[in-house]
C-alpha cells in the first residue's frame, strides 16, 4: 500500500516552462534598450520618470488589491510592464507627479476595475496616457529636443525647437531631418518611442521569442507604409517619428487586449494601421498612435468573435 | 528531411532516454491477479468461473457479453478465491475475478495455434479477434474486432497501425516495434484480411529509427508501408496520425472508416500476431516504468491483472516519496492514489514523477496570449472553452466546437496562466452529456 501523500490532478501532468510572470519580466527585459536609449538622449530625469511610473503602477495595484481583499499579484509583473510603457509614453520634460498619477489611473481605473489582469478591455498603459493628455494638455504637448541633436538641429527653422517631427509635419513645416538620427533616437518625442534602434532590438527579442504575434506589428507598419504611399505622406518619417515602433511592437500586442485568433491579430494590427494614418494625416491631433490601439482595443471581442479558424474535420451543424 | 505530420501541436521533451534502449524484461509471475471484467470500452465481460475453481494460464474465465464486449482470460494458473468489486483505474470499484497462483505455470489444454492465415477466412479472423480478447492497446482499450464491421457503404481501404509513441516517457510500443516486429506484422497482415483492406500502414516518429528499420526489414515484400512520422504531440491521437499518414481529415464526430481507415496500437498487432503464431490470448502486455521517481526503470512485460505495487517493486520502488503515479503518459494518464490496481489491457506505462516535479496547481486568469490557439491540433480556440466552461456557459462551449476537443492536452500544456483548460473541457462535456440525457 502506499504510505505516502500522492497528487491527484487531471491530465496533463507536465507543463511548459514558460509563465505569464517569465513573459511580463520578459517584456520588462525587451524595453530595457528603449530605457537606455530615453537616458542617452534625455537625461536621468527619464530615469526618475519612469521610476515613478513603475512605482506608482506596482503600488496601486497592491493598494487596490488589498482594499479589495484579492490575492495581491504584483509579482506577475504585469503592473511593472504597464507602469514602464506608460512611462515611455510621456515627454521628457513632465512633472514628476504626472507619471505617478498616470500610473495609479492606468492601474486602478485601466485594469483593476475590470477585475485585474486578463479583464481590462483596453491597454491599461494607454488608458493612463490619454488621462494624462486630457487632463493636462499642456504639459503633456510640452517637447524637448535632445542636447545631442541641437547641431544638427541649427540648420532647421526656429520653429522647430518646442515641437515633435510629427507635429511640424502637422503645422506644414517643412522638415529636413537626417534619417540616421531618427533612426537612432536623436529627436524629440516621448521617452522611449524616439529611438528605433532600441525599439526594434527589443521588439526582434519578443518575436524571437515568440511572445508576440509577427501578424500585429507586420499588419500595422504594412498598413501604416502603404497609406503613407498613398495619401503621399514619407514612409520613413511615418515609422520613424512619433510612437509607431512603441506601439507596433508593445502596445498593439497586449495580450489582454487584442484578439486571440490569427486572422483577429492581423485584422488588429491593420486597423491600428488605418487609424493612426487617418488620424495622422486628417485628424486633430500630429499622433494617433495611442488613440488607434484603443479604437481597436475597443473591437477586439467582436474580431474574435468573427474571426472563429475553421476547426480540423469541423463539420457544419444542421440548421 | 521533412517528415509527415500534422498541423500545429507541440514539442515536448520526450524522456524517453531513461528506458528507450532497455530490452524487455519479463515480469516474474505475480503471486495474484486481479482481473477486472470492464477493461474495454463496451459491455462488462460475464464470469464462467466460480470462486474455489483451479484456473489455467490462458483458460477463458469471463464471456464476451455481446457483440461489444471481450472475454477475458486467466493470466496466470491458480485458484480463483474472490469475484468482486476492486479499485480500478477509473476511481470506482469494478467487479474482478481473483486468482492466487499455484506458483506454477500450467497452460490451459486447449492454447495452439489457430490455423495458417491463408486458410482462414475474414469472418473466422474478426471472432478469432474477439475470442483473443484484443483490445485497443494505445489506452482506449475499445474492443478491435468491432472496428472491422464497417457500416453499410463504408470499405476499409488501410489498416493503420500506430507506433507513434508522442506520449513523453513511454517506450513500451518502441521495443514492442523493436523486439517484436515480426509478430506485428503478422498480425497486421491479419488485420488486412480481417477488413478485406488493401493497403498496411505504420506510422512511427523518427526518434525510433531502430523500430522503423525493424519494422522495414519484416514488412519486405507485403503490402505494407512503414511512415517515418515527425516527433510532435499529438502525432499518435488517431485523427492526427490518419491525417500524417494519408492526408485525409476524419469529420468530427465521426469514426476514422469515414475515410475508408481502421486504426489500431501497433502493440494490438502484436497481440494478434502472437495469438495466431502460438494461440496464447491476451493476458500480458508490455509496460514502461519509469520517471524520475522510479529507482530502475524498465519495459517490462508483465501478466494482466498484475498489481501496480508487484510491478514497481520488481523496479526498486520509489526514489524518495513520490509527487504523483500516472497511469499512463503523462499528458493523458490518470494520476492514482493507490498501488493496488491492476494492470490492465490499456496500461501502457507508469509513470512516476518526484514532489519535486509536481507543480501547485494554482492558476491564473487568462491573460488571452493565444498560446494553446497556436498549439491546438483541432484549431480550436481552447481559452475560450476554458472561460465560458469556469462560468458553466455551456451553451457557448457547444459552439465554440468542444466536442471536437479530442483532449490532447496541449494547450494546458502551454498555458502560462497554468489554467486546468482540460480539466475544464471534459467538466464541460460531461455537464453537456448530462443535461442531454436528462432534458
Amino acid at each position: 500500500m502506499l504510505e505516502t501523500e500522492v497528487v491527484v490532478s487531471a491530465s496533463p501532468h507536465i507543463r511548459q516552462g514558460v509563465t505569464t510572470e517569465r513573459i511580463m519580466w520578459m517584456v520588462v527585459i525587451s524595453l530595457l534598450p528603449a530605457v537606455f536609449a530615453s537616458i542617452t538622449f534625455f537625461g536621468g530625469r527619464a530615469l526618475l520618470i519612469i521610476l515613478c511610473s513603475v512605482f506608482s503602477a506596482v503600488l496601486t495595484e497592491a493598494a487596490v488589491e488589498i482594499l479589495l481583499k484579492r490575492p495581491v499579484t504584483v509579482k506577475d509583473g504585469s503592473a511593472a510592464v504597464t507602469g514602464l510603457l506608460l512611462a515611455l509614453t510621456l515627454p521628457p520634460t513632465v512633472p514628476l507627479i504626472l507619471p505617478v498619477l498616470g500610473a495609479a489611473f492606468a492601474i486602478a481605473i485601466g485594469k483593476q476595475i475590470f477585475g485585474g489582469l486578463g479583464f481590462n478591455p483596453l491597454n491599461p498603459a494607454l488608458i493612463g496616457r490619454a488621462f494624462l493628455l486630457a487632463s493636462w494638455p499642456d504639459l503633456m504637448t510640452t517637447w524637448k529636443w535632445p542636447a545631442a541633436s541641437l547641431t544638427w538641429l541649427e540648420s532647421q527653422a526656429d520653429a522647430v525647437a518646442g515641437a515633435t517631427v510629427l507635429g511640424l509635419i502637422k503645422e506644414g513645416t517643412t522638415v529636413q531631418l537626417p534619417f540616421l538620427q531618427m533612426f537612432l533616437g536623436n529627436m524629440s518625442g516621448s521617452l522611449g518611442e524616439t529611438s528605433a534602434l532600441a525599439l526594434l532590438v527589443g521588439g526582434l527579442f519578443l518575436l524571437a521569442y515568440q511572445i508576440i504575434d509577427w501578424r500585429i506589428p507586420v499588419g500595422y507598419l504594412g498598413t501604416v507604409i502603404l497609406m503613407a504611399l498613398l495619401v503621399g505622406e514619407n514612409p520613413l518619417l511615418q515609422l520613424l517619428a512619433g510612437g509607431l515602433i512603441l506601439g507596433a511592437f508593445f502596445m498593439a500586442t497586449d495580450y489582454v487586449t487584442t484578439p486571440v485568433t490569427p486572422k483577429g491579430r492581423l485584422i488588429f494590427g491593420i486597423g491600428c494601421g488605418l487609424l493612426t494614418m487617418l488620424i495622422r494625416k486628417y485628424g486633430g491631433f500630429p499622433e494617433g498612435v495611442g488613440y488607434s490601439i484603443l479604437l481597436m482595443n475597443v473591437a477586439t471581442p467582436l474580431l474574435d468573435r468573427w474571426t472563429i479558424p475553421k476547426r480540423f474535420g469541423e463539420v457544419k451543424a444542421n440548421g | 528531411m521533412r517528415f509527415r505530420t500534422f498541423k500545429k501541436g507541440v514539442y515536448l521533451p520526450g524522456n524517453k532516454e531513461r528506458t528507450a534502449s532497455l530490452p524487455v524484461e519479463v515480469l516474474p509471475l505475480p503471486r495474484q491477479v486481479v482481473l477486472p471484467l470492464r477493461q474495454h470500452i463496451g459491455a462488462p465481460a460475464e464470469p464462467v468461473v466460480a470462486v474455489g475453481d483451479e484456473v489455467l494460464t490462458g483458460q477463458k474465465i469471463a464471456e464476451a457479453k455481446g457483440k461489444v464486449s471481450l472475454p477475458l482470460h486467466a493470466s496466470i494458473s491458480g485458484k480463483v478465491v474472490a469475484i468482486e468489486p476492486r479499485p480500478h483505474v477509473s476511481g470506482e470499484l469494478v467487479p474482478a475475478i481473483v486468482i492466487e497462483s499455484d506458483g506454477t505455470e500450467r497452460m490451459a489444454p486447449e492454447l495452439h495455434a489457430p490455423p495458417r492465415l491463408e486458410e482462414l477466412s475474414a469472418e473466422q479472423l474478426k471472432e478469432l479477434m474477439q475470442e483473443a480478447g484484443l483490445a485497443g492497446m494505445g489506452g482506449a482499450a475499445f474492443p478491435t474486432h468491432v472496428k472491422y464491421d464497417p457500416p453499410p457503404g463504408k470499405k476499409i481501404e488501410y489498416i493503420l497501425l500506430n507506433g507513434a509513441e508522442c506520449e513523453p516517457y513511454l517506450t513500451c510500443d518502441h521495443r514492442l516495434m523493436v523486439e517484436r516486429a515480426d509478430d506485428i506484422i503478422l498480425g497486421l497482415m491479419a488485420m488486412l484480411k480481417a477488413g478485406q483492406a488493401t493497403k498496411g500502414l505504420i506510422g512511427v516518429e523518427v526518434n525510433k529509427p531502430d523500430a522503423l528499420a525493424a519494422l522495414e526489414k519484416a514488412a519486405t515484400g507485403l503490402p505494407i508501408e512503414v511512415l517515418p512520422l515527425k516527433v510532435k504531440y499529438p502525432q499518435g491521437e488517431e485523427k492526427m496520425l490518419i491525417y500524417a499518414a494519408t492526408g485525409r481529415v476524419v469529420p468530427a464526430g465521426a469514426l476514422p472508416i469515414e475515410v475508408g481507415v481502421v486504426v489500431n496500437n501497433v502493440a494490438t498487432a502484436a497481440a494478434f500476431g502472437e495469438y495466431l503464431r502460438t494461440g496464447k490470448p491476451l493476458i500480458s502486455r508490455l509496460v514502461t516504468v519509469t520517471g524520475a521517481g522510479i529507482k530502475s526503470p524498465k519495459n517490462l512485460e508483465v501478466r494482466l491483472g498484475t498489481l501496480l505495487e508487484d510491478v514497481l517493486n520488481y523496479c526498486g520502488g520509489f526514489t524518495d516519496a513520490p509527487g504523483r503515479i500516472i497511469l499512463g503518459g503523462p499528458m493523458t494518464g490518470p494520476a492514482q492514489y493507490r498501488l493496488d490496481l491492476p494492470v490492465m489491457k490499456g496500461t501502457s506505462g507508469i509513470v512516476v514523477q518526484t514532489r519535486a516535479e509536481v507543480e501547485k496547481p494554482d492558476y491564473g486568469p487568462c491573460i488571452r496570449c493565444g498560446k494553446c490557439v497556436d498549439v491546438c491540433p483541432y484549431n480550436a480556440l481552447p481559452n475560450y472553452f476554458g472561460l465560458y466552461a469556469e462560468h458553466d456557459r455551456l451553451a457557448e462551449v457547444e459552439k465554440y466546437g468542444i466536442f471536437d476537443c479530442r483532449e490532447c492536452g496541449s494547450c494546458t500544456y502551454v498555458c502560462p496562466s497554468r489554467r486546468p483548460l482540460l480539466q475544464l473541457i471534459k467538466d464541460a462535456k460531461r455537464k453537456i452529456m448530462a443535461s442531454r440525457k436528462t432534458g
